[in-house]
């Protein structure tokens, strides 16, 4: 039982990383249509520079700031100089210019940063809380509290701000949202940029767990798109659960399977999962036109 | 005048492609003789012939698979693990390799392409992590992360080496698939595929088997990865399973995409862009990755066609 509660925890550590960059995913899809490649990368961002400016004197949070909102920064520049250009071209086009992007960062990275792998103090100590006969590291807490906190805040300002509204009026048909005067292309630059602040926000939070190294993000990207996909691409409560759902499913295989194959684990249950659900968890019927 | 109109049959025409390729084929040899500049040119015909099984996946069907280098894992290891672990004629492991890797498909394609667009991606991206761990952890077989060597390739009693010798051998298995690339193109399967990359419902509906076409386009794309892949091991004597992993589909779906989706040619000068320009840059060392990805980018916003198509839109336009 103890093992059981242990493998949940740390389930739900991963889970909840993999849910944050599966949330930035979701905003982008809605808004644009484009799968974002560059997502982890935006993750990341937050963990290295958070390492640099902190090794460069700076306090914890005033480093996490500055880095998230480098994050943002590369995230709004990416819409402004390779998407907005783009506009129009075909979704595998804008993807390729995601990838395309996804390499420039990480080769940006490696020269203003290095080739080493960095971690960061966890922010409470180290000291495991016991619960249930397992233990809880408190670094665990802040990952779940911080994507708490950032899906109550999403959750808040989308359904309850003019901004959040109109955002969610362009990613349900940006035409008529254009109609009602709503500025799309401001509307997309504000997708980049939170995307970019939620996944800089998650590589502060993991770096004491999963450590940090330039080309990190091409993991995260690959896991926060299978989670985006499993719960259902575009729903941003399907991103959360198919996060979580991934971290579980890769612990418990890492746990009572083999950890070599923990991978295998998660992505067989996916393809079982798209197999009787074609459309994610929370994806909705399929209904095609001519 | 008659000089563009002749021009404009060219560009149209069907081979065309084809003896352009072979053109270069020979050109190449005459005017970089090195054996590095080879066997640099060989790698991009290797990567072309499985890029092109992408072509006729993604470029006439409409399906993305990011997982197509898993195939070029299993053909590459068929390659490697029949010489050494049973003994067997590598030349017949090429053929075994690209069966086997036809009848994963097979098998694999049945439940996946029911799934449509970014569904289907996540579903053959986890067909080609998985394919890559196991290469990775049954080390007891594949030799893990280290890889393993490849005894050499003998075409009916000759023993292909040097750099020379396997660029033809290359070049001819590339002529032969970009050959076979544009004869499905222009038979009654390439219409269908192209219908129903339009709307399956459209092409169901004028009496195509949506189904059974997908699944003969991915098991022909899976045929072409493992060619290839058996090709690329037993030229470099060597395999890890860096062959299969998830950045080296990212990268074949690349040069599909930026030398033109559904071009023969494209996919050539998309391999040979995605080969040849990481060469170049090395001279940039620390640079080589921040370039090649920004160069990515350029290539994509001004040409979003591919390069090959917006070039050839460019003559055809202003030809009668």
């Amino acid at each position: 039982m103890s093992e059981f509660l242990q493998l949940v925890f740390s389930g739900l550590t991963v889970g909840a990383i993999y849910a944050l960059i599966a949330l930035g995913f979701t905003l982008i899809y809605n808004a644009s249509d484009v799968i974002n490649f560059a997502q982890g990368d935006f993750v990341m961002i937050g963990g290295m520079a958070t390492v640099f400016l902190m090794s460069a004197g700076l306090a914890l949070p005033v480093a996490a700031f500055i880095a998230v909102v480098a994050s943002v920064g590369v995230g709004l520049l990416l819409h402004r100089l390779a998407i907005e250009p783009a506009r129009g071209a075909s979704p595998v086009t804008l993807i390729m210019i995601t990838i395309g992007a996804s390499i420039f960062i990480k080769g940006v990275a490696q020269i203003v940063f290095d080739k080493q792998f960095h971690s960061l103090p966890a922010f409470s100590g180290d000291t495991p809380i016991p619960v249930g006969g397992a233990t809880l590291l408190p670094q665990s807490l802040w990952v779940l509290g911080t994507t708490l906190g950032l899906v109550v805040a999403l959750y808040l300002f989308l359904e309850h701000t003019l901004s959040g509204k109109a955002l969610l009026a362009t990613a349900a048909n940006r035409l008529a949202a254009r109609l009602v005067g709503i500025n799309v292309t401001l509307i997309l630059a504000m997708a980049f940029g939170l995307s970019a602040a939620i996944g800089a926000l998650a590589g502060v939070v993991a770096t004491p767990i999963t450590l940090t190294r330039y080309d990190i993000g091409t993991l995260f990207a690959l896991k926060g798109f299978a989670a985006a996909m499993l719960g259902g691409m575009g729903n941003p409560v399907g991103a959360v659960v198919g996060g979580l759902l991934i971290g579980l499913l890769e612990t418990f295989g890492a746990g009572y399977v083999s950890s070599t194959y923990k991978d295998a684990v998660a992505f067989l249950m996916i393809l079982f999962v798209l197999f009787f659900l074609p459309r994610g968890l929370f994806g909705g019927r399929s209904v095609e036109r001519v | 005048m008659a000089a563009t109109a002749t021009l404009a049959r060219v560009l149209r025409a069907r081979f065309t492609p084809l003896i352009v390729l072979a053109a270069l084929m020979v050109l190449v040899p005459v005017l970089a003789p090195s054996s590095f500049h080879l066997r640099v040119a060989a790698l991009v015909w290797i990567f072309a012939l499985a890029a092109l099984g992408l072509t006729i996946l993604m470029g006439y069907a409409g399906q993305v698979s990011l997982g197509h280098a898993g195939f070029v894992g299993i053909g590459a290891y068929a390659v490697a693990i029949g010489p050494a672990r049973l003994g067997l004629d590598p030349l017949l492991c090429l053929v075994l390799g690209a069966v086997l890797a036809g009848a994963i498909a097979y098998g694999v394609g049945r439940p996946i392409l029911k799934l449509k667009g970014y569904y289907l991606a996540i579903a053959t991206l986890g067909f080609g992590v998985i394919v890559a761990l196991v290469l990775h952890s049954e080390a007891e077989i594949t030799g893990g992360p280290d890889g393993m060597a490849v005894s050499r390739l003998s075409l009916f009693g000759w023993r292909v080496t040097g750099a020379l010798n396997w660029y033809w051998v290359t070049s001819g298995a590339l002529l032969i698939g970009a050959l076979l690339a544009l004869n499905i193109a222009a038979s009654p399967t390439g219409r269908a595929l192209r219908a129903l990359h339009d709307s399956e419902v459209a092409a169901a509906g004028t009496g195509i088997d949506v189904g059974a076409k997908k699944l003969a386009a991915f098991v022909v794309a899976a045929v072409y990865g493992a060619v290839a892949g058996g090709l690329l091991a037993a030229m470099n004597g060597l395999i890890t399973p860096e062959a299969a992993r998830f950045s080296h589909s990212i990268e074949l779906v690349a040069m599909v995409i930026i030398g033109g989706l559904g071009s023969v040619f494209g996919t050539v000068v998309g391999a040979a862009f995605l080969v040849v320009l990481p060469q170049m840059l090395t001279a940039l060392q620390e640079y080589e990755q921040a370039v090649l990805g920004l160069l990515i980018m350029v290539f994509m916003i001004f040409l979003p066609q591919g390069i090959v198509p917006s070039i050839r839109a460019y003559f055809l336009e202003r030809l009668p």
